[in-house]
């Protein structure tokens, strides 16, 4: 147990730097994943059936591939056709897509629980698409979205220990190198695992302070 | 002011507007009868372009109602609606609700908005209520700030879709008043509604239609209290 603590001091900062870049990439790969996501989301809500089709078939097109085959392709395949990405832009973009599916189907079944009559009630005083979901539908759907995007937002932060594989340095790479060049395989991974879930209660508790701050009106 | 010409409308297979031909003078109380399924709602939303029909035409001030033009929006905002479960913005208070359209649709003044939309709730007797949310009033007082709402956009006419059918009898009767002060003062109102009562009293015209079509028109008394054809007597005595 003591050599645990005496070890942990030595592998702690170089772990602590590998969080921090899980941070910047899980947070990039969030923006990326609400931005796109709400634009899949609105197209498919939008009625237009060109919309609604293209917004479904990319869903199901990415839905269909693992993480990991689109992190390796980003990364590895788009540099023939030119496209130079960093392992953390790669990263980024690859989670941010891959997650913007579910967040896009978060945001739809928010968008089709908020009552129709709402629409209505909108289009009747003159209001146009845009404002319609700026001003009416978004803030109530809000409600519903909170609690699953709370949710997978957590399995984001969690799921960028893939970018690993394509090199990004982020807590899961260091931890590896880390293991494999002292052989401390339990006080590694133990140190690993509990930084992770120390990013986590966070999250936990932003999600649960969101629900309870938005949950009202 | 509003004008129905041949309109037929469907969903899908089912026709349910068979070429109805009314008009709607300015300041005219209009009252739409008829048994659930008649169309009479459907006919409503027509006018606010909330459907779109497939033969002859509505016009609004000689102003064609078509719900996939652009201009449909300039047209709401003419032509307000009342709808049957009030359809409160939830998140915002009375006052927001009734000042929602004059601030972001009509881009009045900010404080002017607010000083018509206080004397548009004190009207309806609710101006203590103009912080309360939606979900904190009674149904007929959710329904008054519908009202508000519908007038705040100082419309040319309103279109009541059934008003009072989503209330508790005891609160029909504060909403039904509501109306009438309104049409007192001499607005153009279209009423779907199976107020017998509220017809008789403040209709101009009272508009019997049965399966998409408009079997019988004419004064309440005529056809509330005379009427020609059995199937408007049949549901009369069904409703009476």
């Amino acid at each position: 147990m003591e050599k645990f603590f005496t070890d942990a001091q030595v592998y702690l900062p170089i772990l602590l730097q590998g969080a921090l870049t899980t941070v910047g990439l899980a947070v990039a790969a969030l923006v990326i994943a609400t931005l796109f996501g709400l634009v899949l989301a609105l197209m498919r809500y939008s009625g237009n059936p060109i919309l609604s089709f293209l917004s479904r078939s990319f869903i199901n097109i990415v839905r269909g591939i693992p993480v990991l085959v689109q992190l390796f392709y980003i990364y590895f395949v788009l540099p023939e056709f030119g496209i130079d990405l960093t392992a953390f832009q790669a990263g980024a973009i690859g989670l941010g897509i891959a997650y913007s599916c579910y967040m896009a189907e978060n945001f739809r079944a928010g968008l089709e629980a908020v009552d129709k009559g709402q629409l209505e009630a909108a289009q009747s005083i003159g209001m146009g698409w845009g404002q319609m979901m700026r001003r009416v539908i978004l803030p109530q759907a809000v409600r519903t979205v909170l609690p699953p995007y709370g949710n997978t937002m957590i399995m984001l932060l969690k799921d960028t220990s893939q970018a690993s594989v394509i090199t990004v340095a982020e807590m899961t790479f260091q931890g590896k190198i880390l293991a494999a060049s002292t052989f401390q395989n339990m006080t590694v991974y133990t140190l690993v695992a509990g930084l992770y879930l120390c990013l986590s209660v966070p999250l936990l508790l932003l999600a649960w302070w969101l629900e309870k701050r938005f949950g009202k009106k | 002011m509003i004008t129905i010409r041949d309109l037929h409308k469907r969903f899908g297979d089912l026709e349910v507007l068979k070429g109805i031909d009314t008009t709607v003078g300015k300041g005219e109380v209009v009252c739409l009868i008829g048994a659930s399924g008649s169309g009479k709602s459907t006919l409503l939303r027509c006018v606010n372009g909330l459907e779109t029909y497939e033969g002859g035409e509505i016009t609004f001030a000689g102003e064609k109602v078509d719900a996939r033009s652009p201009a449909i929006r300039a047209l709401r905002t003419r032509v307000t609606m009342v709808f049957q479960r009030f359809n409160l913005f939830p998140h915002r208070t009375a006052l927001e609700n009734v000042t929602e359209g004059p601030i972001h649709v009509k881009r009045e003044p900010v404080a002017a908005a607010r000083d018509h939309g206080m004397a548009l709730l004190e009207r309806m007797g609710l101006a203590a209520k103009a912080g309360a949310y939606p979900d904190q009033l009674s149904g007929g007082q959710q329904q008054r700030v519908a009202i508000a709402r519908a007038l705040a956009m100082r419309p040319e006419a309103i279109l009541f879709d059934e008003p009072t059918s989503a209330l508790d009898p005891e609160l029909v009767g504060e909403v039904l008043g509501a109306m009438r002060s309104l049409a007192d003062d001499g607005m153009t109102m279209l009423v779907v509604t199976h107020e017998m009562g509220f017809a008789r009293e403040v209709a101009d015209r009272v508009l019997f239609m049965h399966d998409g079509r408009i079997l019988e028109e004419g004064t309440p008394e005529a056809v509330l209290g005379n009427p020609r054809e059995s199937r408007t007597r049949d549901f009369l005595s069904r409703i009476l």
